[in-house]
């Protein structure tokens, strides 16, 4: 009998969707030994699987990050792939334990869709391409354009208030998932594609001829990228806020998965020590293993690791550091002190 | 198991050996478990919308959606609208592309129903593979096919198809010119409406007439004549006051004129001819139910061809043809939510899809969206069940 009532509650969890948000997603993760990340179903550079379906990519290695500071293995993850309108949904339905999926912080999205959000991966802004053949130079010249956008996404407000604003008239042709309106954009269907700059870099990246469209120079929004969780979890919260704040913090310090074994064992700063769990307790004030910023830095890298081998000037999608670049460095990337 | 009295025992043995009394148990059982159930999952609902802080309201319905929505032909729809607005141009999209698509699915089924009884070996065979074809292609990649031909088939506005100058083909969507009606439209449209009656008028007036004498005038012609006679004459009449709003290259697109969408063109395409398939198989079934013994009476009559068709044939195939057909007018106002795949903004697009993105209401906006559906599909049956009541078989 009781069985049958567990089934019956089973079921009826089935149908409601949302599971429990309980807090406790730690010991979930570790009892489950694979950690379930909310991806994109595939934007180059930042989110893709290979031939052999592996996933690979900038948001990608932050959730591998994610997994080497809880499991101790990078390699722990489960790709939720997800368009732009399932995202949250599957997030806090508990199909995926935490988002990294080039998401926009936004109030309606903390407040409204009860999202907890941890920092920005990724300091970015919406921008506009076009074919080069358009002869279009600035977006101030694109009234009537014919304009493809990926639904569920702030790219689409954006849009409507820019265009809106500034008293010109499009045709919106709203997409589904960034391949759809890649070929959309290809095809003719739309006149100019939109979305996030690093977006537009990564699917320009993909086009057979990338020198023939160009990216217009305005940016017409803040669009600060980020990590997010569900609510009441603080543990789970406060761990993925420092899983991103150990790897700017690494690179602020020189660490690299090249020499972090060096520098745990012969660094002098207290910083690195504490950062890397040679001295102090705040692994297990996290709840997690002495050595997890140390396992972050060693399989996945620092920063500025995951940033050059993803998405920068040295691989097809080309990024400049820009805002992304640390603090110390004229960019915007800071995190608080490990103390 | 604890022991149960005798007399207990033997009273719940009566009541179950009886069969009336064991099926109401029965059904009580199930009723309870039932709603149970549905107890449970609300619980549920409710737990886990509190778990994570959200309240169940409909208040968003209210905010302005800001959020463009370019196909929106019934209201003038701007990103300032609410939430409320979006859902009205979603619920309209949604009712334009069902009807649309009913009527065309409608008349290519007949036609190609017929057409696969046709004697013609070529014809029957033509139309026999391409509904195998079609029956067995899921509809969403129907849908993404014709979507994909306009799109990538056709050529940019700039280098659009022009035809004559008034209407233009590109992969943008077909631009015809739209009627303008200036003043003295409104009574050449009066005088249509009073046409309109009096052709109803002369066909109950003929039915009558050939009820009492048998004399047969050609309804058709005579009612065909009147309409566009009157309304012809009337236009003449007035002015002619109307003008037409030509389709122009500007910029990036036409302007002015009516467009049809790629999206709206490949969704209605896709669905007509898809649900056509299955229209045609239940009509050739409907035509072939009849028994060949009536047509051979009709002809011993002397009835003509097409006159048996319209008389004896059709008649009776209807009262097979109509309910299976409510079904599939059912099933493509259902699949018209395939929309969403390309960018057609019906009602799944705009309210159950960027309003709950924006606003995070999955509950409210996918129960508006079932509700909306609902509406339809009961719509539908009740108004098929109608018809299928007012062509039954009448014992006289």
């Amino acid at each position: 009998m009781k069985a049958t009532i567990r089934n019956a509650s089973a079921f009826a969890l089935m149908l409601a969707v949302a599971s429990v948000a309980r807090a406790g997603t730690l010991e979930d993760v570790q009892a489950r030994g694979v950690l379930n990340c909310v991806v994109s179903t595939g934007v180059a550079g930042f989110a893709y699987p290979d031939d052999s379906g592996e996933w690979h990519g900038f948001d990608v290695d932050f959730c591998r990050a994610t997994a080497a500071a809880v499991l101790g293995d990078p390699k722990a993850i489960k790709a939720v792939t997800s368009t732009g309108k399932t995202r949250f949904t599957l997030l806090n339905a508990g199909e995926g334990d935490v988002l990294w999926r080039n998401t926009t912080i936004t109030f309606s999205r903390d407040v409204g869709v009860k999202l907890r959000f941890h920092g920005v991966n990724y300091y970015d802004g919406q921008g506009f391409m076009v074919p080069k053949s358009l002869g279009v130079s600035s977006a101030k010249e694109l009234d009537g354009a014919s304009v493809c956008i990926q639904t569920g996404t702030t790219t689409e407000l954006n849009l409507a208030d820019y265009f809106h604003s500034n008293g010109m008239k499009y045709e919106a042709v709203t997409i589904e998932t960034n391949d759809e309106a890649r070929q959309n954009y290809l095809a003719g269907r739309c006149d100019v594609y939109t979305t996030d700059a690093s977006g537009l870099a990564a699917t320009r990246s993909t086009f057979t001829d990338p020198d023939n469209h160009v990216v217009l120079p305005e940016i017409i929004s803040k669009e600060p990228l980020g990590p997010a969780t569900r609510h009441g979890d603080d543990q789970w919260s406060d761990i993925v806020t420092w899983v991103l704040n150990a790897t700017v913090t690494a690179e602020e310090k020189g660490v690299t998965s090249a020499n972090v074994d060096e520098m745990r064992a012969n660094s002098k700063d207290p910083e690195v020590l504490r950062l890397l769990g040679a001295e102090g307790n705040q692994g297990s004030e996290l709840g997690l293993s002495a050595d997890w910023a140390y396992n972050i830095i060693k399989s996945v890298g620092n920063y500025g690791e995951i940033f050059e081998r993803n998405i920068g000037v040295n691989t097809p999608i080309g990024l400049a550091r820009g805002l992304n670049a640390l603090w110390t460095d004229g960019g915007l990337q800071y995190s608080p002190p490990f103390r | 198991m604890a022991a149960v009295p005798i007399e207990d025992r033997s009273l719940i043995a009566r009541l179950w050996s009886n069969q009336e009394t064991r099926s109401v148990i029965v059904q009580i059982v199930t009723m309870a478990i039932v709603f149970a159930l549905l107890a449970l999952v609300l619980r549920n609902v409710a737990i886990n919308l509190e778990a994570i802080g959200k309240e169940f309201s409909f208040d968003f319905l209210t905010a302005p959606a800001a959020y463009d929505i370019t196909f929106s032909p019934f209201i003038d729809y701007t990103s300032r609208d609410s939430h409320l607005t979006a859902a009205a141009v979603g619920i309209l999209n949604t009712l334009l592309v069902a009807v649309c698509g009913i009527a065309a699915a409608s008349v290519l089924g007949v036609t190609m129903g017929i057409l696969r009884l046709s004697r013609n070996w070529l014809v029957n065979r033509i139309v026999y593979v391409f509904l195998e074809f079609t029956r067995n292609v899921p509809v969403l990649l129907h849908i993404l096919l014709v979507h994909g031909i306009v799109v990538t088939m056709l050529p940019p506005p700039r280098r659009a198809i022009d035809l004559g100058g008034a209407a233009f083909v590109s992969n943008r969507g077909f631009f015809m010119p739209s009627p303008v009606f200036e003043e003295g439209a409104g009574i050449v449209a009066a005088v249509l409406v009073i046409a309109v009656a009096a052709a109803f008028a002369f066909r109950r007036w003929a039915k009558r007439v050939q009820a009492e004498t048998g004399k047969i005038y050609p309804v058709f012609w005579i009612c065909t004549a009147i309409v566009a006679g009157a309304t012809a004459l009337a236009f003449l009449a007035a002015g002619a006051p109307l003008s037409w709003d030509v389709p122009e290259l500007k910029g990036f697109n036409f302007r002015g004129g009516a467009a049809l969408r790629p999206e709206f063109l490949a969704l209605w395409l896709a669905l007509s001819y898809y649900t056509a398939c299955f229209i045609a198989e239940i009509v050739r079934a409907g035509i072939l139910a009849v028994s060949h013994g009536q047509t051979e009476a009709a002809h011993a009559l002397g009835l003509r061809r097409n006159r048996n068709l319209q008389l004896v044939v059709l008649p009776q195939a209807l009262r097979i043809i109509v309910p299976p057909l409510v079904s599939q007018y059912l099933n493509l106002t259902k699949n018209s939510s395939l929309a969403i795949a390309i960018g057609y903004m019906d009602i799944v697009a705009t309210i159950g899809g960027i309003s709950l993105m924006q606003t995070g209401k999955e509950m409210e906006t996918m129960i508006i969206v079932l509700g909306v559906y609902l509406v339809f599909s009961l719509l539908i049956s009740a108004f098929m069940n109608w018809f299928n009541r007012s062509i039954r078989y009448k014992e006289r």
